[in-house]
């Protein structure tokens, strides 16, 4: 469907026949690497200890020849000497990794929400299940959860921060084959998760239910990312760090740290997919919560932060609101986030002093959250009046005040009285998907609005009347699917605490879930709005690419800003 | 422009940090009032809540914070005053014997509210939230019973199940008569349309009636009796009523005869206590059809 000259340009328009033509030590060392990678999963595979992990090996062997093939056939077809730094005193930047991440981001965007779509309709109709274990509930869920954070988020932030950090540092991005190593190695790993969870493969943990195996291919790209990022901001040639790129580093190191905490397993054999994890009991939950609210802190809230930082002033063309606050807040909640996790395990064996630490600094994480809003929302202040217009910019702006609402929300529901009641209810399911498909989709549609015309040098985006279609159908399926949430999410938990005046509990589970029934349809029709949405966002992206028209390029380069 | 020389911007009338990234500035606005506030605010109540709280870890143990809180203690005093309401009563109803429940309207009112309770989260499962059962779980809103509808029968059967494994359990068996060689195919159909005729529906043209009484007779009667009306001792249904718990088309009696049935009903007795059990037994005698 997409061919390579989408994402490519070639750089053909500047042949240099003096220099002699040979492999770099990155393409034939990679290309080496690769051979050995094959040949080993073709081993794995035939002595593999069950099916999935044979498919999984296969499925290694097969994209390790395609990358030989691909570092191969691109060493014959590129000019002798690898892509300038600067052309005529501009930087060259390199666009290729950003339009992959931006096409699969909206190819994942669309999957998890359909998936969404089909786990919200089993848990209304219990009979999708059709009793095929492939598309149980319990399969699809974590496909839905990793599919809309990892595969959808994850690419937005691939294809966003190189672009932000190249920009941003008016530097081409460090690498030849590493940028591409990581967006398609990223999503590699993606596909090997995904296909697990249809299997069976999991190591049971939430949001990081991919086995060992999926965990160490992972470190190694997210390592080779925090690379390219690093070298990239070392090499600028601007004196300051954009604030931007400080949330893309945090998120980026952060999340290497929580996911060899969370993760460290031994596995049954490295020929089976089975393994179990290091930490048991009430430390397992620990390190898992740890991990899983800072996954929200860092890869949702850090990450987005970022791309907020950067296309909201850029869309509205204003300056930032607050340069000091932008500081203070970057640094208070990235020292605050990292305490909040035990929230998760209000009232269970965690001890009564971690449960502490987790609510107080949640309670305190507040307002450090809401700088990034203020940031955000006050960066409008002398360009309001484009929310009229523009309605790329007015889904940016919803974003923050969706960031703003949830984090808000986040610390109230925090306090252990409060999480009595809101615990293990719908009421938690509503809170992350006003933060989920209120900020982190919204800010990044609008992202991708900007981004997709710019990575492929377009004047416009093809219709802005379809942006507006996708705003108003997609907000509409974000109330509905919020408020259902919180009205079951609250009935659900006055129900489980209703005591008869004989001093006998009211309801039985089984009468809470048929008074659940109504709200699960109304959730499930929001979901499908999202949808709809999402499918004609990609249809407007696609057309954008497709006939949109060239912007013509500047001859004269432009001046360093200082 | 020169490095940390803001310019001014006329719209919000400050200036700028003199930094710029693709043409992204900052303006120099000083942190928000309300907003710093509110943080220090936030972080006076955390620590507040620190010292009055258990909070930080220590070498060994960690702060207990001056209230002396502990989220056991909380549970302990709410199962207490939740005692206060019910303990006393419950202590009565697991003194007093069936019958005496059933005279007493207090008691018996406290037997109905526990034993509904009870009944949605361990027995909805498998005989439905308004017991009415299901295909293979007898419904218990009416008066037929497998193995006996009276006060002292019911909670036989909850206690001990039916082929639970428990050694006072309910044993008998629907025996598996094509699987195990007893009856030919054609034997079966034959006995199945006996079956239906004696619970009244239409039986498949051509049947031999006095053959399928013949093999009932030699087969069925041990078990469901004379004319096929049951047998509680054994469990073994009423075959002449209109209730079935696997189903009164011909298939599934042909199922039924060639593999028999044998259902399973846990025991209760040891995962619910006494007093639970003898209320669960009065709330299903009450649904309708105890005897």
């Amino acid at each position: 469907m997409v061919s390579g000259s989408v994402f490519f340009q070639r750089e053909s328009a500047m042949p240099q026949p003096s220099i002699s033509k040979s492999m770099t030590i990155g393409e034939s060392g990679l290309a080496v690497v690769f051979a050995v990678t094959a040949f080993l999963c073709v081993i794995a595979s035939a002595k593999a200890l069950d099916a999935p992990f044979a498919f999984h090996a296969a499925l290694g062997a097969a994209g390790s020849l395609a990358a030989v093939f691909f570092i191969v056939n691109n060493y014959y077809d590129r000019p002798a000497s690898l892509p300038a730094e600067e052309i005529n005193g501009r930087p060259n930047y390199n666009m290729g990794p950003i339009k992959f991440s931006s096409f699969m981001a909206m190819f994942w965007g669309i999957a998890g929400f359909l998936v969404g779509l089909i786990i919200a309709s089993q848990l209304a109709w219990p009979a999708l299940n059709f009793d095929l274990p492939w598309i149980q509930f319990g399969r699809l869920r974590p496909l839905h959860t990793s599919a809309v954070i990892f595969a959808f988020g994850g690419n937005v932030l691939l294809a966003t921060s190189f672009y932000v950090v190249q920009k941003s540092c008016r530097a081409r991005l460090a690498g030849y084959l590493a940028p591409w190593f990581v967006v398609v190695g990223y999503n590699f790993f993606i596909l090997v998760a995904g296909t697990g969870y249809l299997l069976g493969v999991t190591q049971g943990k939430e949001y990081a239910e991919p086995e060992w195996y999926s965990d160490l291919w992972l470190t190694i790209v997210w390592v080779v990312y925090l690379l390219v990022f690093l070298v990239t901001i070392i090499k600028r040639r601007e004196p300051h760090i954009f604030v931007a790129n400080w949330f893309y580093l945090a998120f980026i190191v952060t999340i290497a740290v929580l996911h060899l905490g969370n993760n460290p397993a031994l596995p049954v054999s490295i020929l089976g997919s089975k393994s179990y994890i290091a930490w048991g009991g009430i430390q397992d939950a620990m390190f898992q919560w740890w991990y899983g609210h800072n996954a929200v802190g860092f890869f949702l809230t850090a990450g987005f932060l970022a791309i907020m930082y950067y296309f909201i002033p850029k869309r509205a063309e204003r300056p930032i609101y607050s340069y000091r606050l932008s500081i203070i807040h970057f640094w208070a909640l990235i020292f605050l986030y990292i305490w909040a996790g035990p929230h998760h395990l209000h009232y269970t064996a965690l001890p009564d002093w971690t449960q502490t630490l987790g609510m107080t600094f949640s309670i305190m994480l507040w307002m450090p959250s809401w700088g990034g809003m203020i940031n955000g929302l006050m960066t409008l202040s002398g360009a309001w009046d484009k929310l009229r217009t523009d309605p790329v910019l007015r889904m940016l702006v919803v974003s923050v005040a969706f960031y703003g609402m949830s984090t808000f929300e986040g610390p109230m529901m925090s306090i252990k009285v409060v999480n009595s009641l809101s615990h293990y209810t719908d009421w938690t399911i509503g809170h992350v998907h006003s933060g989920a498909l209120g900020w982190v989709g919204f800010v990044s549609f609008g992202a991708l609005y900007c981004l997709v015309p710019w990575a492929w040098n377009r004047k416009g985006l093809y219709s802005l009347k379809l942006v507006n279609w996708h705003f108003w159908i997609a907000t509409l399926g974000i109330v509905l699917y919020i408020s259902a949430m919180w009205v079951s999410g609250i009935l659900q938990g006055l129900m489980w605490r209703a005591y008869t005046s004989l001093g006998f509990l009211e309801y039985s589970f089984i009468e809470t879930v048929e008074a659940m029934h109504p709200f699960y349809i109304i959730r499930a029709a929001g979901g499908a709005l999202f949808l709809i949405g999402s499918l004609i966002m990609a249809y407007n992206l696609w057309m954008t690419v497709r006939v949109g028209e060239q912007e013509v390029q500047m001859p004269v380069a432009l001046q360093p800003a200082e | 422009m020169s490095e940390h020389q803001g310019e001014f911007d006329s719209v919000t009338g400050r200036s700028t940090t003199g930094h710029e990234w693709d043409g992204i500035k900052e303006l120099n606005t000083p942190l928000p009032r309300w907003w710093v506030i509110t943080f220090y605010l936030t972080i006076v109540w955390a620590i507040g809540y620190w010292i009055v709280y258990p909070a930080w870890p220590l070498i060994s143990g960690n702060t207990r914070g001056v209230l002396g809180y502990s989220s056991r203690a909380d549970v302990a005093v709410e199962l207490a005053n939740l005692d206060k309401i019910r303990g006393d009563k419950m202590v009565a109803l697991g003194a007093a014997s069936l019958a005496d429940i059933e005279k007493d309207p207090a008691l018996l009112a406290l037997a109905r509210a526990k034993g509904k309770t009870v009944f949605g989260d361990n027995c909805a499962p498998c005989h439905g939230s308004g017991a009415a059962g299901a295909k293979g779980f007898p419904n218990l809103n009416d008066d037929d019973w497998l193995w006996g509808g009276t006060l002292d029968q019911i909670m036989q059967t909850i206690q001990f199940g039916a082929r639970s494994g428990h050694a006072k359990t309910h044993e008998g068996q629907m025996l598996a008569f094509g699987k195990d060689g007893v009856l030919k195919p054609d034997e079966i159909v034959t006995v199945a349309n006996y079956v239906r005729s004696l619970a009244g529906l239409p039986t498949r043209n051509g049947y031999d009636a006095a053959k399928g009484g013949k093999i009932f007779d030699d087969n069925c009667v041990a078990c469901h009796g004379d004319g096929g009306k049951g047998n509680q001792e054994l469990g073994a249904p009423n075959l002449t009523d209109k209730i079935w718990l696997y189903g009164s088309d011909e298939a599934t009696l042909i199922e039924t005869i060639t593999n028999g049935r044998a259902g399973v009903m846990p025991a209760w007795e040891g995962r619910l206590d006494p007093a639970t059990i003898k209320a669960m037994a009065v709330y299903v005698h009450s649904l309708g059809g105890g005897k």
